[in-house]
């Protein structure tokens, strides 16, 4: 599935929230389904700076895809986390790099997109993009 | 005191809503609402008044200037200065406090040292970092208690024949704890040591006057205390002022500029290079007009209701850490939701309409001290109610129960 098709429906499952609450519930629900992240790989060179909860994101390549994992410290953080992880998890580097990220828009996040200090979606957005980079930039040296 | 109505229709950011819901402001600490006095004032001088101060022969000129250094006089009063030559407008505590780290710096040597506290905000450290860093001297940190008062007797301690300044917050903006500042200055002084207070979160919260306390420098930001964002205020007795060499170079702060050697205008001006914020002064004024209309008396009496309300709800919650728990405080409470990270609560509590502050509240030492990420802190002001903390009250057993 392309990045934009699993956006679609990730927006699709919240559409049914009216209620802020369930909504945010909902965003919580799916960081706990994150799969469990190693506790090795919550060292400062995967972690995310710049937010007021900790978290960390790490990147595989196999096969010509990315997979990310990740975790937080503060549920709506992880939550948010595993949004992303979903929607750009089994992508190519190129898909990764090319999608202007409009889908956050369409999941109603973008209050968390806001340049202030406090969150962290910016910063991991910007940290997959880099990772997505850092393989290409890999493979293409092969 | 007037009524509580009265009072928050001086607000008119009070009657908007977030989210949907009626705005409860806990976050004074960070910065206070404006009154509609001080709005006016803004709106008013840009369509009045404005022009660049002390220089112009026209009308226009005359009526900013007479109304800019009104508020110096203003704001002598306000803090009892002994001469109004001794108040410096800055844009606020950080640049205050800059302005002092580097020209109050230029008179310290190799191997001096300056002594802060460990509850001190980013800007009395940063600058002084860097003023460490300039002219090789040494930073030391007093200590804290448990509950958020300064060690004493480990801040008396740290001093010594090196050490050539104090620069301790009045009071924290973490903890709330009003620190002992007078007997902080009696011991420096006892040693020839001058000292500096932080006031940023003092101001607006108890009297402060600065020929009782005999302090060498008070700073403070005028956004905390009502007024505007952008003017701030370093009030330093003359004798440190003279002798201390300019901060900026510019228009104002000169007497005579030529290409052989300039000379420099007199106090305050000396320190106030470039077009000054006219403005904001004047905003920072009609700032200190409303904050007299109460007695320090009043204003304490009633933060001090809110915060004691506010830790019983928290108390009556449970699984609560609280943080800052000194004797003398001001209206701050800052506190964990065991289990519950500050950012998650936070960001729920915003939904709910209540603004509060959750993380570091840039005070890293501190948070390193305690062994936390951040907290979650309410700061409370003359406009807030008991009936916004029994909002509070639902809104913090709402958090508990989705994340339990």
């Amino acid at each position: 599935m392309k990045i934009q098709e699993k956006a679609d429906a990730v927006a699709e499952e919240f559409a049914v929230f009216e209620d802020w609450l369930d909504k945010y519930n909902h965003i919580i629900e799916l960081g706990k389904d994150l799969p469990s992240y190693d506790e090795k790989l919550k060292a400062p060179q995967y972690l995310i700076s710049g937010c007021q909860s900790q978290v960390w994101i790490h990147a595989s390549f196999e096969n010509g895809l990315v997979n990310f994992e990740g975790d937080s410290d503060a549920l709506i953080t992880k939550g948010i986390a595993a949004i992303l992880i979903r929607v750009m998890s089994g992508s190519t580097p190129d898909e990764i790099l090319d999608n202007d990220m409009s889908f956050i828009d369409g999941i109603g996040l973008r209050e968390h997109l806001s340049p202030t200090r406090s969150n962290g979606l910016n910063g991991m957005i910007k940290q997959m993009k880099l990772y997505a980079m850092a393989f290409k930039a890999k493979e293409q040296a092969k | 005191m007037k009524s509580m109505e009265a009072i928050r229709a001086q607000f008119p950011i009070l009657s908007r809503t977030v989210n949907n819901k009626p705005l409860i402001y806990f976050d004074n600490a960070a910065s206070t609402q404006k009154p509609l006095l001080v709005i006016e004032a803004l709106d008013n001088y840009y369509r009045q008044s404005n022009s660049n101060v002390h220089r112009g022969v026209h009308t226009l000129a005359n009526e900013a200037t007479v109304a800019y250094e009104g508020v110096r006089d203003q704001v002598q009063n306000f803090i009892n200065a002994s001469s109004r030559s001794e108040i410096i407008f800055t844009r606020g505590t950080t640049e205050s406090l800059n302005l002092l780290a580097y020209s109050f710096g230029e008179l310290l040597n190799e191997g001096d040292n300056i002594i802060v506290s460990m509850m001190e905000h980013h800007s009395n450290i940063v600058p002084w970092q860097l003023l460490a860093k300039r002219k090789k001297i040494e930073i030391k940190v007093a200590d804290i208690h448990e509950n958020g008062e300064l060690n004493m007797e480990h801040l008396i301690s740290l001093m010594d024949e090196k050490t050539k300044l104090v620069s301790v917050a009045h009071v924290s903006n973490v903890l709330g704890t009003i620190n002992p500042v007078k007997e902080i200055i009696i011991e420096a002084h006892k040693r020839d040591i001058p000292v500096c207070l932080d006031g940023a979160q003092a101001i607006a919260h108890v009297p402060v006057d600065v020929q009782a306390l005999d302090c060498d420098f008070y700073v403070f930001s005028g956004h905390k205390m009502y007024a505007p964002m952008g003017i701030g205020i370093l009030y330093g007795k003359e004798k440190w002022l003279d002798k201390m060499p300019p901060y900026q170079g510019g228009g104002e702060m000169i007497k005579n500029v030529s290409f052989d050697g300039t000379t420099f205008n007199e106090l305050p001006y000396k320190f106030e290079a470039g077009t000054p914020n006219v403005g904001d002064a004047l905003g920072l004024g009609k700032a200190i007009e409303f904050m007299q209309q109460f007695s320090f008396t009043e204003i304490m009496a009633h933060e001090v209701a809110m915060t004691k309300k506010a830790t019983d709800i928290l108390k009556d919650t449970g699984d609560i850490t609280f943080y800052g728990t000194a004797e003398k405080k001001v209206g701050v409470v800052s506190f964990l939701m065991n289990n519950i990270h500050p950012y998650d609560a936070g960001t729920f509590l915003d939904k709910m309409g209540i603004a509060i502050r959750t993380g570091t509240h840039c005070a890293e030492p501190l948070m390193k001290h305690f062994g936390i990420m951040g907290t979650m802190r309410a700061s409370f002001s003359i406009y807030n109610t008991e009936e916004e903390l029994d909002a509070f009250a639902v809104a913090i057993q709402t958090i508990k129960s989705i994340f339990e």
